[in-house]
């Protein structure tokens, strides 16, 4: 029995009061963001849209309050269809715009800009995930087991590579990963899964790519996967050591120096290097305390570039300081937390699975968005759930909410909707 | 798949470590850099946010040796402007042009200024006027990035007066960057001191810069002018102290500025300062401040009387009969002449020497006379007996030894080495003539200040200061300091005061000189008429007084003089100011007591 979750009501209040004040501490570094020396008045009210997409992700709220996780599950098939058509279409018909300009992510029609399809995807592919890992009866042996789930995955993952937004498909791929997890697939069975990526990645060192493999091989020997699935890994992990230098020059050049940056961030710090470079400015000279709110001069004065989206944690960092920053990743400690017991006491598997779900697309959205703006992390240009500005991703982000808010007032068996 | 209760409570908490660690490692990168490292990004972040304003300090204040000011500094304005790329800076001029006139000349001196130094705001205005200052103040909001500062200006309340010791101040230029003495110490855009004082004296003069600061954004758009960070106040340096007296220096200026075509050392024998040095015509030392204009500059440069060539120390001039005194203390020194010492052959107007002829100014000739009366008389007939009886070798070695071959040190820039037969004699003249083109008829130019000598105006003051002290002189010098006294030779007491006595009769009703006595005053000295093959004869006079204590040695030389006593009077008119003045404190002072 969970004692902090309201008896009469059913609402889940730390969620809550932790989602509300992760969106407000949002709204005010929105707020922040537009109040720049040379003025805009396009960034200067962007906290006010911000405001309105917050209310709009409220009565969302409200509304799936009143649903039930059955209703849920039974949409998850609609929903995923819906999804893909969308991706689909946008994948076609896409176009760049803002922040993500490189990429073709936004929806448009008629020359009026609906949204980004990928934030409705993430959710679409949770709850079927959930749904497709919850029917399922016995515990995967063999990869082969496991190809409806990583089917589910990888049809949208596919059409948003073909977006070229690689900071999205590896959200996909962290929900992915966790789900199987929570769903108790082996471990073993992760890491060969996983194998091909990291020898594409490692394959840059000869002498650690040698390493990794041969731990592959004592792997696949001691856990003995079907012969077909060994060899299949093997053959995989192989080519992608082989491959992964073509893979880097076919890459092209600004996802090239990114990565070049990333392992190096005062290479090239005119261009490629300036945003992480200066956002390491901004953050460090913010100290203990920061420079006071509004009053950051690395935003002020336009050396931060995107601090209403990608960078606006170094706005965080600047203007409040390491105290801000401790408040706001404390927060987030206590978001997982919560999502985490939401998803413990789940009252059945596809409740269970959502919760964490949800919870890890957010884990990977603040892991590497934080981690981008102290270089921590290569820059893929994912936004900062309840702080980047954005209405889609302010709309899912509340959703989500939504979401573990019904689960956790199910969980109990308890009253239902939200008694607002 | 399972999801019993035990199992889901173990991925939860696998799950939490997960991420309190992944949280934890971000956490501290942050501690990292906004906690153990904070101070080094903030000091990347004022670089780039941050512009320094150079605040120009005040030059040194030079004072002459009453405490009067012989260079200051007023205030005055500069407008410069700060741009982040050559195109914005062209945009910023061609927005200003349209409030005040800026010429095609001035654009490009400042889109040189700015190459220079990108930094640093671009000089449009060294010396802006009120007018270009109040009507830029009025439009300032429609120029970010103009800055318009008070700046001392260098002023000089005797401009004229002084332009031969003083020098200029200007900006300094691409080539005197990359020179080793300023690529370390000096930015673009700074002031520095030209010739004279201001360029010797430099590393005291120049003071410390100051620094105000600016906020620009990441375009190099100025956005905040002030309080965006406590200003760093310039520094100027000590004050000089000179040892001119500027009323002497004044009084030559204003008696002879308009006619003098020449120069005028005064050294205060006792300790080698100089009282006063003058050179004419002059010119307007307060026009060069800042950049000289070219109308100007043209005009000085294409006077045929050279303003701008220093002829007390720049200039060596053949020092012609005030030479005969260094004849006459080598012959003392070496034991050859007394002062009553009489020559073999009298002056009958000229002397014989194997073919030629050498001729006395008097054609009439001075009869027998004695070493005195040949001074007080400059008889070139008893002078060409006395060299060669010194002999050439002697008389160069002697002529060395007392300064002739050598600068005096004088703490100005520019001074002339003088021209002087080295001491392996017989080489330099074969040099000179080829081995058989010379004879010892040299001998007799030489010991008449002829031929191969040539002396600048402070040296020969050096001389007659020797003359008028022990025998010993001080480096000259403008600026007070301890310098060295050097024993240029050395004569019986006796000995030196007869030499004087005969120097004093020069300028008495005796001497070549009587025209140019004074009042009360016995002055001691020695006219030279330098021959002049084309033109008019160069006019010298050199002594000191009063006779019985020098207190003032004057140097005085006239080009196209046409004869020593021209040059005479004007000396004896500078001992008679500075005497008197000095008398006139003097009393005063007692009276007061």
């Amino acid at each position: 029995m969970n004692r902090r979750i309201s008896r009469t009501t059913g609402i889940d209040y730390p969620l809550l009061v932790v989602a509300l004040l992760l969106s407000a501490f949002g709204v005010a570094m929105v707020y922040s963001a537009g109040q720049v020396d040379i003025r805009a008045a396009a960034v200067e009210s962007l906290w006010k849209k911000q405001l309105v997409w917050l209310t709009v992700g409220l009565t969302v709220t409200w509304v799936i309050s009143k649903s039930s996780v059955r209703l849920i599950e039974w949409s998850a098939w609609p929903v995923y269809l819906l999804s893909l058509g969308l991706l689909l279409f946008t994948a076609l018909f896409g176009s760049g715009a803002g922040t993500a300009e490189s990429t073709s992510g936004w929806l448009t029609i008629g020359g009026v800009r609906l949204g980004q399809p990928a934030e409705l995807a993430k959710v679409s592919v949770v709850l079927m995930l959930a749904k497709v890992l919850s029917s399922m009866r016995n515990t995967p042996r063999s990869l082969l087991d496991l190809w409806v789930p990583l089917l589910v995955v990888a049809v949208p993952w596919l059409l948003i590579l073909a977006q070229r937004d690689l900071g999205t498909a590896i959200v996909y791929i962290g929900i992915c990963f966790v789900m199987l997890f929570w769903a108790g697939a082996p471990w073993q069975l992760l890491i060969m899964l996983a194998s091909p990526g990291v020898s594409l990645v490692l394959a840059f060192s000869t002498g650690v790519w040698g390493a990794w493999f041969l731990i592959l091989l004592a792997l696949v020997f001691w856990y003995r996967p079907y012969l077909v699935e060994g060899v299949l890994l093997v053959v995989v992990n192989v080519v992608m050591g082989v491959v992964a230098p073509l893979v880097w020059d076919g890459m092209d050049l600004y996802r090239r120096n990114r990565v070049l940056v990333f392992l190096d961030p005062q290479y090239d710090p005119k261009n490629a290097g300036y945003q992480v470079l200066q956002s390491q400015y901004a953050i460090g000279s913010g100290g203990i305390t920061g420079k006071g709110f509004t009053l950051g001069t690395q935003k002020r004065l336009g050396f931060l570039p995107e601090h209403q989206t990608d960078f606006i944690f170094a706005v965080v960092g600047e203007e409040l300081g390491f105290i801000g920053v401790t408040i706001a990743l404390s927060l987030f400690l206590a978001l997982f937390y919560r999502c985490t017991r939401v998803a413990q006491r789940g009252n059945e598997a596809f409740s269970g699975l959502v919760a964490i779900g949800l919870a890890a697309g957010w884990f990977v959205h603040v892991v590497v968005n934080v981690g981008m703006t102290l270089n921590l992390m290569p820059i893929t240009g994912i936004p900062l759930p309840f702080f980047s500005y954005g209405g889609s991703f302010m709309l899912m982000c509340w959703l989500s909410v939504a979401l573990l808010l019904r689960i956790s007032s199910e969980g109990r068996g308890q009253a239902d909707g939200l008694g607002l | 798949m399972s999801y019993h209760p035990n199992e889901v409570a173990r991925r939860a908490r696998a799950a939490r470590a997960v991420v309190a660690l992944v949280l934890a490692a971000l956490g501290l990168g942050f501690f990292r850099a906004q906690v153990l490292r904070s101070n080094e990004y903030a000091m990347q972040v004022d670089g780039q946010r941050l512009r320094e304003v150079p605040l120009a300090a005040p030059r040194g204040i030079i004072y002459d040796r009453n405490g009067e000011i012989v260079a200051e500094n007023l205030p005055g304005y500069t407008v410069s402007l700060l741009s982040p790329t050559v195109d914005s800076l062209n945009s910023a001029l061609d927005a200003l042009s349209k409030v005040i006139p800026i010429d095609r000349t001035q654009r490009n001196l400042v889109m040189r200024r700015f190459e220079r130094a990108r930094n640093r705001p671009a000089v449009i205005f060294n010396d802006a006027s009120f007018e270009v200052v109040s009507a830029l103040e009025e439009r300032r909001i429609d120029f970010p990035g103009l800055i318009i500062q008070s700046s001392p200006k260098r002023y000089y309340p005797d401009g004229e007066a002084i332009a031969a010791i003083i020098g200029y101040t200007n900006e300094i230029n691409d080539q005197d960057l990359l020179l080793p003495e300023f690529e370390e110490t000096y930015k673009a855009g700074q002031q520095i001191g030209r010739a004279g004082l201001e360029r010797k004296y430099e590393s005291r003069l120049r003071g410390i810069e100051g620094s105000h600061f600016v906020e620009v954004d990441a375009r190099g758009r100025v956005v905040r002018e002030q309080g965006v960070r406590d200003d760093v106040p310039p520094r100027p340096p000590e004050a000089l102290r000179s040892t001119l007296d500027m009323d002497l220096q004044r009084f030559i200026h204003e008696t002879y500025g308009d006619s003098l075509r020449g120069a005028v050392v005064a050294l205060d024998p006792a300790t080698g300062g100089v009282l006063a040095l003058y050179s004419g015509p002059t010119f307007d030392a307060n026009r060069f401040t800042g950049g000289v204009a070219a109308s100007y500059f043209d005009q000085l440069n294409t006077d045929p009387a050279r303003p701008m060539y220093n002829k007390a120390v720049q200039g060596a001039y053949e020092p012609a009969s005030t030479w005969k005194l260094a004849t006459s203390i080598i012959a003392m020194e070496q034991g050859i002449a007394e002062i009553n010492t009489r020559m073999q052959v009298p002056c009958t107007g000229g002397f014989q020497f194997g073919s030629q002829r050498f001729r006395c100014w008097k054609p009439e000739g001075h009869g027998n006379v004695t070493l005195a009366q040949a001074i007080a008389n400059s008889c070139n007939v008893y002078f060409y007996q006395l060299g060669l009886k010194i002999g050439l070798k002697n008389l160069v070695a002697g002529g060395l030894k007392l300064g002739f071959g050598e600068r005096t040190g004088i703490d100005l820039p520019s001074e002339t080495r003088p021209s002087f037969p080295d001491s392996n004699v017989t080489r330099y003249y074969n040099e000179k003539y080829g081995t058989r083109g010379w004879t010892n008829a040299v001998t007799l130019n030489l010991s008449i200040g002829q031929g191969e000598n040539s002396q600048t105006v402070i040296n020969m003051a050096r001389f007659y200061a020797a003359l008028a002290t022990d025998g010993s002189a001080a480096q000259p010098h403008l600026i007070e300091q301890e310098v060295e006294r050097k024993q240029l030779f050395t004569l019986r007491p006796d000995q030196l005061a007869s030499l004087r006595e005969a120097a004093a009769d020069v300028v008495s009703g005796r001497g070549t000189a009587g025209s140019a006595a004074l009042q009360g005053i016995i002055v001691a000295g020695k006219t030279g008429t330098a021959q002049n093959p084309s033109k008019i004869d160069h006019a010298w006079f050199v002594g000191f007084a009063p006779y019985e204590k020098p207190q003032i040695v004057v140097a005085v030389f006239v080009e196209f003089g046409l004869h020593g006593y021209v040059a005479a009077r004007i000396a004896t008119k500078v001992m008679e100011r500075y005497l008197n003045v000095s008398l006139v404190n003097a009393s005063a002072t007692t009276a007061a007591q």
